[in-house]
């Protein structure tokens, strides 16, 4: 009850006040990335990076969580304002929507299968990957046979459970996974480098806001604080900005 | 829970309480309360609507009855998933337009540029600014009038069709006491025509049971989302991690739509037996 009080109060004030309110929209379910952690919040290095973007810019920012089936489709209709979701820009997405600059290098992504997985698996076998990313678009365009799931939780549990050869997706995602898998999972093959660097997706319409966060972007990279913030979310990583 | 505080050094069942107990948990638990203020909101809802919709459908103005044959024709012939996607955006946008229209005269831009959907701040429904709860609010009132929609062409054609079933004797015999036609039609008609339609109603009352879960297609987290999300493996990033459990809380989801089947079916026999008293129809309890 206490709740709905302050949150009626906080309407009542937030619509004289002129702050704007962006809404963050992200999918939760791509640790490190982005997640819910067990007191239910979005956590992550994109809640990091996002509180601290929004402080730079002086922006009243509220989180959203939202399917990643649909993410892009909702932020086009204005359900929510920015796209923060370990989205790497494409050119095929960039028709649709904007991105800011890149906040997070292009990264290698893996083929991770059980432990003994042949390399052959990459060519002929089935490769797991989550719906509408790089990764599935890679593999349709390969000879592997692709299978597609809505998270990337899927996706794993797909190769545990034998119903798919190998998975393909970021490293970053990947490595927590392979690390306390105790054995059972391993990295087939070389790594492959598709996609470019990670951005916000924000509305081709919305100009200013995506202005806002370049600034921010850039004002992060210069003083450091974006390189240690990767390197606090992703074991040591050095990003190089 | 103050042993709660430091999760790694907690084992057996001091896990599981505290596991059990973090606040994605009582999410998980409360969306079970959002399935049923569904059922408990939909359900008069479908009836109110059916209703009107059979009573369109008998009405003796032609443009009444074409309006309440499009509604049942159209809607149980379009496939749900395709209705629950569409009815909830096409409202959302609608109310939207509305508001930017009556809120924003003075903005030219387009609404529409490219794929964008661009109204101004003022028009946004609920204000970008609101909280999220009001947020999801919305998002509820938009996913019941959806299924109210759908499953209010389905009672329509059962009632209408009920409505159809009452002996005409019953309806003759009230002509024959006096009584007008408005008469017949309230307290003969429709005083009778519960037990015909009372078979109907418990199926669609069964499906809509089942099919809550689309509320998650429709952004609504629900039990199936957190399900999901809670059962998903999780790494040492988590306070709390562990491998796949996903089978375990769809069991228990299982459990939950299993119970209410089993209630729902006790209360619709007692709901028959009521209706079915002296009734001269096949499986009425004299």
């Amino acid at each position: 009850m206490n709740k709905l009080i302050i949150a009626a109060t906080l309407v009542a004030f937030a619509t004289t006040a002129t702050a704007q309110t962006v809404r963050m929209g992200t999918e939760g379910a791509y640790p490190p990335y982005n997640f819910i952690n067990d007191n239910g919040e979005v956590d992550g290095f994109e809640r990091d990076l996002g509180d601290m973007l929004c402080e730079i810019a002086g922006l009243d920012c509220v989180w959203v969580i939202n399917d990643w089936d649909s993410i892009i489709p909702n932020l086009v209709s204005g359900n929510y304002d920015t796209i923060i979701a370990g989205m790497s820009i494409t050119n095929e997405r960039d028709e649709v929507i904007d991105f800011t600059q890149e906040y997070y290098p292009p990264d290698a992504s893996a083929f991770v299968g059980l432990a003994g997985t042949s390399n052959d698996v990459k060519m002929s076998g089935i490769i797991a990957a989550q719906t509408n990313t790089i990764q599935a678009s890679y593999i349709a365009n390969s000879s592997a046979t692709l299978v597609e799931f809505a998270t990337a939780d899927e996706t794993i549990a797909a190769v545990r459970n034998g119903e798919a050869d190998a998975v393909l997706a970021d490293w970053g995602l990947l490595s927590d996974i392979v690390n306390e898998s105790g054995g059972e999972l391993a990295v087939v093959g070389d790594r492959v480098m598709i996609g470019g660097g990670v951005g916000m997706g924000i509305r081709e319409s919305d100009n200013d806001l995506r202005d806002a966060f370049n600034a921010a972007i850039d004002q992060m990279k210069a003083d450091g604080s974006l390189n240690a913030l990767i390197a606090k979310w992703f074991d040591g990583l050095e990003a190089g900005y | 829970m103050e042993m709660c505080s430091d999760p790694s050094t907690l084992e057996g069942l001091n896990w599981w309480l505290c596991y059990l107990g973090t606040a994605k948990h009582q999410a998980f638990y409360l969306s079970f309360g959002t399935v049923l203020l569904l059922l408990a909101l939909t359900a008069p809802v479908v009836m109110v609507l059916g209703f009107s919709g059979a009573m369109a459908r008998r009405s003796g103005f032609p443009p009444l009855r074409w309006i309440g044959q499009l509604y049942t024709n159209l809607v149980r012939g379009v496939p749900d998933i395709i209705f629950f996607l569409f009815v909830p955006i096409a409202m959302d946008q609608g109310i939207e337009y509305i508001r930017h229209k009556i809120k924003c005269p003075d903005v030219t831009d387009p609404i529409r540029q490219g794929s964008d959907f661009v109204v101004c701040t003022a028009a946004k429904m609920p204000l970008g600014n609101s909280p999220q709860w009001m947020h999801e609010a919305y998002g509820f009132s938009l996913a019941l009038i959806a299924f109210a929609i759908v499953f209010g062409a389905f009672a329509a054609n059962t009632l209408h069709g009920a409505m159809n079933a009452v002996p005409k004797d019953q309806l003759e015999t009230g002509s024959a006491f006096g009584m007008s036609e408005r008469q017949v039609f309230w307290r003969i008609q429709v005083k009778q025509m519960w037990i015909y339609a009372l078979p109907g109603l418990s199926n669609l009352w069964m499906i809509l049971i089942k099919a809550t879960p689309l509320l998650f297609l429709l952004g609504v987290e629900d039990i199936v989302y957190w399900a999901r999300e809670l059962g998903g493996s999780k790494t040492s990033r988590y306070t709390y991690p562990h491998p796949d459990w996903r089978l375990y809380y769809f069991a228990f989801l299982l459990v939950f739509y299993l119970f209410m089947t089993w209630a729902s079916e006790k209360v619709l026999t007692r709901i028959t037996k009521r209706l079915s008293h002296g009734q001269a129809i096949s499986g009425a309890e004299t």
